[in-house]
């Protein structure tokens, strides 16, 4: 069989990794490496109820699998742009625009592994635990959620003060507060504002750029309205084909992976519907209540534009920052996204309202879920006998 | 202690000492971080926050320690206060006149000095049982920890920040245009809160008697 010559490999090697031999001090990369190519011997011990044969190297690999329609329609989208802004798009194939695309992403995506992995590898080594996957998912979703034109060396830094400050500091995956990808985000978005807003970052013009066609306008569908000027087809939004962070435009793509998550039981479709039903509340007030035409988007569309429906279906559901009671998923999804809108339509400096807001209920989670196993420990004590 | 001890004793120079390490005011006790956030952003008022506080809690703490038999126990947090109000008020009199733009930068937290909790922290630990001579010196050694931290906070957040340090450019030229862009979030507070964490997390590293036990 084709795959024990593998298999033999490892178990022929295995002695030379574990305690006193040669190479005991790579152990942590042998074992990740095995375990990679090879569905592990062991289960989770501690701290999860429920033994499933699915440990977390499944789980991320699943979320990883469910970003795949939106990362390959990001980059269609990013040559789409560029194409679109110098005016060639009808005399360019589908491939050319894609591969366009392609290579622009993928070097972000690169950069993002390499440094990331880079530092779980150390830390682990330093620590004599194992490697984690954690850095799977998170290492795929900071390239997409970034404009294309943010320098990889800011890309560089913002994963490795993410990695270290927010997870390792914290213990590493599964302990940390907030989603690193998030806290990637954040870092670049308060560093170099302006490398992360505006509108020359969204679309790569390249060595084009002086092609521009006239009435170009790099600036997002969010962007144009925060300056009264709301001039977007909502379908484009909902099919991607704006402008934007690589991998958030297109709604639709997102939905395939939400469908994806749901299905096979990864993501909680009671956090996502919750975002979405704050979201809808929250506009539904603005719209009644407009002064300005930015509140008085059509409420849906909120869920077309920005950054909210990738943040709603792959940032809201991490497991590991989210609240972990029904009861509490329901209120941290409800209270991100009537604070996405909040922050997004009333407060024009941070038109990224969606990350600050899920960042923010990161932190009262743990609060969130406290109070719902407390609320439910007082229920139970009520029914309970009173003599005990 | 004896009478005919030194001053510069084994013993004395200890309270020097221990504060920029194991006793660091900031990165082991966790006082006085408000003003560790808000004046580092850069190089310069780091530097002279540190003499101010450096003044106000060495001569603070000689001149409780002197008093220390004649304050009446009920009253000596007033009595600190006024102490420590008076001498704050001359080190800001001092920096208005001499560094106006420093003292500037600065701001309130000049008169914040007051409530920092170094301060009334060692005349209530220190000073009101020891005598003049090493309550100096612990005021010294304590505000020498302090300060150390604010510089090297200052440094990292004037570097990085704004690419320049005491003022002057430090980053060249040349690295700007090749792309290189100032850390916004470094001048931001968040960020010295995040620096000091790395101190505290490094010296902890190196240092493995101030790590508590897992309860």
């Amino acid at each position: 069989m084709k795959g024990q010559g593998i298999k033999n490999f490892y178990d022929k090697h295995r002695p030379k990794f574990e305690k006193g031999g040669k190479l005991h001090p790579f152990q942590s990369v042998f074992e990740g490496f095995e375990t990679f190519l090879y569905v592990p011997d062991k289960t989770t011990k501690k701290g999860s109820h429920v033994r499933d044969y699915i440990d977390l190297k499944r789980t991320m690999i699943f979320v990883v699998l469910a970003v795949v329609p939106t990362m390959l329609f990001g980059m269609y989208n990013i040559g789409y742009q560029h194409f679109h802004a110098i005016g060639e798009f009808a005399q360019t194939g589908f491939w050319e625009v894609f591969f366009y695309g392609f290579l622009r992403v993928l070097p972000a995506i690169v950069v993002s592994y390499v440094v990331g992995l880079g530092i779980e590898f150390t830390f682990a080594q330093i620590k004599g635990h194992e490697i984690n996957e954690g850095y799977l998912v998170s290492g795929i979703l900071i390239p997409l959620i970034i404009p294309i034109d943010t320098p990889l060396w800011m890309v560089a830094i913002a994963v490795a003060f993410s990695v270290i400050i927010a997870k390792e500091a914290f213990g590493g995956t599964g302990m940390n507060i907030w989603n690193p990808a998030l806290i990637a985000r954040a870092f670049l978005f308060f560093a170099y504002p302006a490398h992360m807003s505006g509108d020359s970052v969204w679309i790569r013009l390249g060595q084009d750029a002086d092609k521009v066609v006239d009435g170009f306008s790099g600036a997002t569908p969010l962007g144009l309205a925060l300056t009264g000027n709301i001039d977007y087809n909502i379908w484009d939004a909902f099919w991607g084909f704006i402008p934007g962070s690589i991998g958030e435009t297109s709604t639709f793509a997102i939905l395939l992976g939400a469908a994806f998550l749901i299905i096979t039981g990864i993501g909680s479709w009671r956090i996502m519907l919750a975002t979405v039903i704050g979201a809808l509340f929250t506009g539904l007030i603005l719209n009644t209540f407009a002064v300005n035409p930015f509140m008085e988007i059509p409420f849906w569309h909120h869920l077309f534009l920005g950054g909210f429906a990738f943040g709603a279906v792959f940032m809201t559901t991490d497991p590991v920052s989210a609240a972990q009671t029904t009861r509490g998923k329901w209120i941290y999804g409800l209270l991100i996204g009537v604070l996405a809108i909040i922050i997004r339509v009333l407060n024009p400096a941070y038109p990224e309202g969606v990350m600050l807001a899920i960042l923010l209920m990161n932190t009262f989670a743990p609060l969130i879920d406290h109070y719902v196993v407390q609320g439910n420990v007082r229920k139970r004590l009520k029914r309970a006998p009173a003599n005990v | 202690m004896s009478d005919k001890e030194s001053l510069f004793s084994k013993k004395n120079l200890r309270l020097l000492t221990d504060p920029l390490g194991k006793q660091n005011p900031i990165t082991v006790q966790v006082l006085g971080i408000c003003s560790a956030l808000a004046v580092t952003a850069q190089l310069k008022p780091s530097v002279v926050m540190t003499l101010s506080v450096m003044v106000v809690l060495a001569l603070s703490n000689v001149i409780v320690s002197l008093l220390r038999n004649t304050i009446p126990n009920r009253i000596r947090i007033i009595v600190q206060l006024v102490i420590v109000a008076s001498l704050v008020i001359l080190v800001d009199q001092v920096l208005k006149a001499f560094m106006y733009d420093v003292s500037k930068q600065l701001s309130v937290f000049v008169g914040l000095i007051i409530t920092n909790c170094i301060i009334m922290g060692r005349l209530e630990a220190f000073a009101l049982g020891n005598k003049p001579g090493p309550a100096f010196l612990d005021g010294i050694g304590n505000a020498a920890g302090y300060g150390l931290i604010l510089i090297v906070v200052g440094f990292f957040r004037e570097l990085l920040g704004a690419g320049t340090l005491w003022g002057f450019q430090v980053i060249p030229e040349g690295l700007y245009n090749f792309g290189y862009v100032n850390n916004g979030l470094m001048v931001l507070s968040p960020m010295a809160l995040i620096t000091v964490g790395i101190i505290i997390w490094v010296q902890r590293t190196k240092n493995q008697e101030l790590v508590e036990e897992n309860k």
